[in-house]
């Protein structure tokens, strides 16, 4: 049998993946197999911890095509990459991938939320201001490029930035 | 080499070590890994310019490209430098504080590692220091954070606090009896965890476990402290127990460990450095356990460091095989020997 993804060498490797009742079948040759994130089976010993806890992103969240497409703005990284390395490319990967993380961090630390030091500076009156006027302005330009999600997004980060705000006020 | 080691530390007699470190990075630049050398270039400028206002004389700074490979080895051997900052040779360098007690790592796997080292047993100052540094950074340098996630890191595993701390326990005794198992089992169980002399990955040569925090996220920065401190204080107890039990009970066994350790480094003329670090490791234990004499308790904790292959050629400022570091090594150890009363 020949290799389904090169089609030239023979296949070697052979997978049957059976999730939520379909059947999914796998024949590759060994150099497509290690490339295949199915056959991620530890071929020269690269067992990475990355790759054991990004498994928890996927289990409670069901994929699309759109969510594989996702791509950060100012790294590059897209969702895949991240799904395989485990690694952020940078801190806007935090927001671009915000909604598949949950599982992730709950999983890896039980908590979402970060109770420890804040920087100086975020706490302060003039950096919060300014914070906000950047926001404000993102916020704006993602609704003239239609950018909805991303609205959302900055829409709610800036709703905390106000009460905070609002609280230092008081 | 080894300053740090210099002083003496609570509770000595077990812990030889206490490492906090922090990791943050800029908004301004992608991660590390992500990053060209040009723009890690202008980070590290950033960081320069901060460090240079203020501090400049207290710390001394390397670029690992202008670093031989043996050279990078002695400061990751003397734990001053990660073992992975070495993966980022074209982008790492660091600054050391003179008194070696703190490193400000930069483009490692994040932009900033300050770390934190002190000997013996003292998690709240070492804590102390390295949040100061951090502040101090912190005034000019943007960081990347989030209201709900802390501070952002490259790896999930270490956003929120970015902590962690470490303590570096020799346990001889309870590696011995085998309860060494029940420990590492229960302080996974509670978000903690041991490894090796050299982090991640590296066997417990000589008995010696690094026990810090898994989790960087939920608790405050003093709570993590604390845990990890009443931990640390249970353990001892735990060693200390085991170490008058053995005394009492199996006295001749222990000496003949002792004494056939110190034989084979009085007689050796060609040693390993894991065959060292374990004859090492029951000399310490002979000390504690009053079965030896030493002037001074941390010399063979020193001598640890000191004859690892790095080190070693180091010391002698040249190149060479582990052949003949095998026998340099073994002459190190009858010189030690020399200082040793049974």
């Amino acid at each position: 049998m020949r290799c389904e993804s090169c089609g030239k060498n023979e296949a070697k490797f052979h997978y049957t993946k059976i999730f939520n009742g379909n059947i999914e079948e796998k024949h590759l040759c060994e150099s497509c197999a290690v490339n295949d994130y199915d056959f991620d089976f530890d071929f020269e010993n690269h067992f990475s911890m990355n790759k054991l806890f990004t498994g928890l992103i996927d289990s409670s969240v069901e994929n699309n095509k759109e969510e594989i497409n996702l791509k950060c703005e100012k790294c590059g990284q897209t969702y895949s990459e991240f799904k395989s390395k485990g690694k952020f490319g940078c801190d806007e990967c935090y927001i671009t991938f915000k909604d598949k993380l949950d599982p992730l961090i709950k999983g890896l630390h039980g908590h979402n939320h970060h109770k420890g030091k804040i920087p100086k500076h975020s706490s302060n009156h003039i950096f919060l201001k300014r914070e906000k006027d950047i926001l404000k302005k993102d916020l704006e330009d993602a609704i003239k490029e239609e950018r909805f999600e991303k609205a959302a997004i900055l829409r709610d980060k800036l709703k905390g930035i106000s009460s905070k705000l609002e609280e230092i006020k008081e | 080499m080894t300053q740090w080691l210099d002083e003496i530390g609570e509770e000595e007699d077990i812990v030889i070590s206490t490492r906090v470190r922090v990791a943050r990075n800029l908004s301004k630049y992608k991660f590390p890994e992500y990053m060209s050398i040009s723009e890690s270039d202008n980070l590290t400028d950033d960081v320069l310019n901060r460090v240079k206002k203020e501090e400049s004389d207290e710390y001394k700074f390397k670029r690992l490209r202008d670093l031989n490979k043996l050279e990078q080895r002695v400061y990751v051997e003397d734990h001053l430098i990660s073992p992975s900052i070495l993966k980022n040779e074209n982008i790492g360098s660091f600054l050391l504080r003179k008194d070696e007690k703190a490193t400000i790592m930069i483009n490692e796997e994040d932009h900033l590692r300050i770390q934190t080292l002190f000997p013996g047993l003292n998690l709240e100052k070492a804590w102390e220091l390295c949040s100061s540094i951090d502040d101090f950074l912190e005034e000019e340098l943007k960081y990347a954070y989030d209201s709900d996630l802390g501070y952002l890191t490259a790896c999930p595993t270490n956003v929120g606090t970015g902590l962690r701390a470490s303590v570096m326990l020799h346990l001889p005794c309870v590696s011995m009896t085998g309860s060494i198992s029940v420990i590492i089992e229960g302080l996974r169980k509670i978000g903690l965890t041991a490894r090796g002399l050299y982090g991640e990955g590296s066997e417990a040569l000589g008995f010696l476990y690094q026990i810090s925090n898994q989790i960087t996220l939920g608790d405050t920065e003093e709570e993590i402290i604390n845990k990890l401190d009443k931990v640390v204080h249970q353990i001892l107890t735990r060693e200390r127990n085991t170490r008058k039990y053995l005394t009492s009970n199996r006295l001749v066994e222990m000496e003949n460990k002792v004494y056939r350790s110190l034989g084979i480094l009085k007689y050796s003329r060609i040693l390993s450095s894991t065959e060292a670090m374990e004859h090492l490791s029951n000399i310490r234990m002979g000390e504690t356990m009053n079965i030896l004499k030493n002037k001074e308790l941390s010399s063979a904790i020193k001598l640890m460091i000191d004859i690892q292959p790095a080190n070693i050629q180091k010391k002698l400022n040249k190149e060479m095989n582990s052949k003949e570091r095998d026998i340099e090594r073994a002459r190190m150890m009858r010189e030690f020997t020399l200082g040793v009363e049974v």
